[in-house]
């Protein structure tokens, strides 16, 4: 019979982590990611790791800051508020290269806001909210098992392109249970010979820092740091694509909403109208191409987002203006159905939208 | 079976997460895709809590459900209130009814009913926290989705340990109880 177990998201992504070889994880409460450092507190130390309740998410970000200065794999997880609060240390750590691997299990905002379901960190998680030139790799699973298989790549995108690194989910793949098989990998081999441990005795201090006050030096380095982005835009990107010659709608949704969009998709086809979905995993770096590339049948081009409008930006980014694009959403913690998204798609096609 | 959409339903306390965990977790085991997802709201204690499960042959889309329900179990009178309405026509609702009091047929005649006397059942074998498990005797009586060995399986993995000796039996008497 099957090896899966039925799991949580949230304690599946944790168990991930520490199956990835995760050493140190720094966290503080808030719903709907709780059961991520509660995995965490009870399983770290007994398999030699250890966990920090810090007194902020200010906090734990920045333990995070440190840790990964030790060359160890570090995490961090929180929710669209405590999210917000760790902005200036991830620009920090982008700005000093460290790897670090952060879980947004999003609720809906702005401000405190509530704990249901949204995707309105959108922006927050791919343009960032920190200062400075930077760019955060982001994943977004729609399944529990794509979640876990994510956390492995995550951290070796992270390490390997020394950066911070986030999974984006909402409430509901935290919250929810599905069976999954944690399928560990070996890391990625990298250099690792810019850590701080203590052992100068045979080297030069290393320094990991982020202050560079001399303007030439700056520019090259944020030079030198955009190569990498730019390496991980042609090579990183993921996204699943069912839209095919022949199609006239192309629905774009990203997490638990494609897989909405994917029964309301059944739906149309059901009824003769032809339909395919275009679903992100990396919001950044994003497939634009995939979009660009759209066969030509494509009538509209449809986005089903739990936010008023933040996912639709990159879209039309990479339509460019070849298909019209539509905006189909709930926000608030309030979900569409998939019925909701069919019908907007029949009024669509009527040209009543 | 193609899909079954299922509503567990009941106050915060009477186990009902837990019911649609041990379904989900024995549709599981036999190889279908399952999805369980709970209310996780501002719910209050004594307020209602409810879960939803989709079994499936096939890769399930969105695991919310919001009508169109094949079984509901509803343990409280608020959860038929609530979800009754949704029950597919033609569908199935284990109703708890040492609590719910409401005449079902009256409110829908296109529903099939299943009526148990979980509460009072579980009272008398001497422990009301079982009344879940009680519930769960419909499933067999009802919908042939699993046996008696399938759930013996996941109880005897789930109460793995110390406590094994005392919670499977009970549980399972409770489910003999809710067969009889």
């Amino acid at each position: 019979m099957s090896q899966k177990v039925l799991m949580k998201g949230n304690e599946a992504i944790a168990e991930a982590a520490i199956q990835a070889g995760c050493k140190a994880f720094f966290g503080y409460p808030i719903t709907p990611q709780n059961e991520i450092p509660e995995y965490m507190s009870l399983h770290m130390e007994k398999r030699g790791g250890v966990f920090v309740q810090a007194e902020s998410e200010v906090s734990a970000i920045n333990m995070c800051y440190g840790a990964a200065a030790t060359g160890a794999r570090v995490m961090t997880s929180s929710s669209s508020p405590g999210m917000a609060l760790k902005q200036e240390g991830i620009s920090y750590m982008s700005g000093a290269d460290l790897p670090v691997l952060m879980v947004n299990v999003s609720r809906c905002g702005p401000g405190l806001g509530g704990i249901l379901p949204a995707q309105g960190d959108y922006f927050m998680a791919t343009r960032g909210g920190g200062n400075g030139d930077y760019r955060t790799p982001v994943y977004a699973p729609a399944y529990i098992q794509e979640a876990t298989d994510l956390v492995f790549e995550a951290f070796d995108v992270a390490e390997k392109y020394r950066t911070p690194v986030m999974i984006l989910l909402d409430g509901m793949l935290g919250q929810m249970m599905e069976p999954v098989e944690i399928k560990p990998r070996p890391p990625v081999q990298v250099d690792k010979s810019w850590v701080t441990i203590g052992d100068t005795a045979n080297r030069k201090p290393n320094v990991v820092n982020s202050l560079s006050l001399l303007g030439d030096v700056l520019e090259q380095q944020n030079f030198e740091r955009f190569k990498k982005y730019e390496q991980l835009e042609r090579v990183g990107v993921m996204v699943e694509n069912t839209v095919k010659d022949g199609d006239e709608i192309a629905i774009v949704a990203y997490g638990v909403p494609a897989r909405i969009a994917q029964n309301a998709i059944e739906e149309l086809v059901g009824e003769g109208i032809k339909a395919g979905l275009v679903r992100p995993i990396t919001l950044w770096p994003f497939p634009y191409d995939t979009l660009a590339n759209l066969p030509a049948s494509v009538k509209h081009v449809v986005v089903a987002e739990l936010s008023m409008g933040q996912l639709i930006e990159d879209v039309r980014l990479g339509v460019n203006g070849k298909f019209p694009v539509h905006l189909v959403n709930r926000c608030g913690g309030m979900v569409f159905e998939p019925a909701e998204i069919a019908e907007a798609v029949r009024k669509i096609i009527k040209g009543g939208v | 079976m193609a899909t079954q959409k299922m509503v567990f339903s009941g106050f915060g306390g009477q186990g009902i997460l837990v019911l649609g965990e041990v379904v989900a977790t024995i549709a599981m085991k036999k190889g279908n895709h399952v999805t369980w997802m709970p209310s996780y709201g501002a719910e209050m204690r004594g307020g209602t809590a409810n879960c939803a499960v989709i079994v499936s042959d096939s890769l399930i889309g969105s695991p919310i459900v919001q009508s169109n329900i094949d079984i509901l179990c509803a343990m409280n009178e608020p959860s038929v209130t609530k979800f009754l309405p949704k029950l597919r026509a033609g569908g199935l609702i284990i109703a708890n009814t040492s609590i719910i009091k409401s005449d079902i047929k009256a409110i829908r005649n296109d529903v099939d009913v299943l009526p148990i006397d979980a509460s009072n059942i579980a009272g008398e074998i001497g422990n009301l926290r079982v009344a879940n498990m009680v519930m769960l005797a419909g499933f067999l009586k009802k919908t042939g989705m699993f046996t008696m060995d399938d759930i013996k399986e996941v109880l005897q993995e789930r109460f793995a340990g110390a406590r094994s000796k005392d919670l499977i039996p009970l549980n399972l008497k409770a489910i003999e109880r809710g067969m009889a």
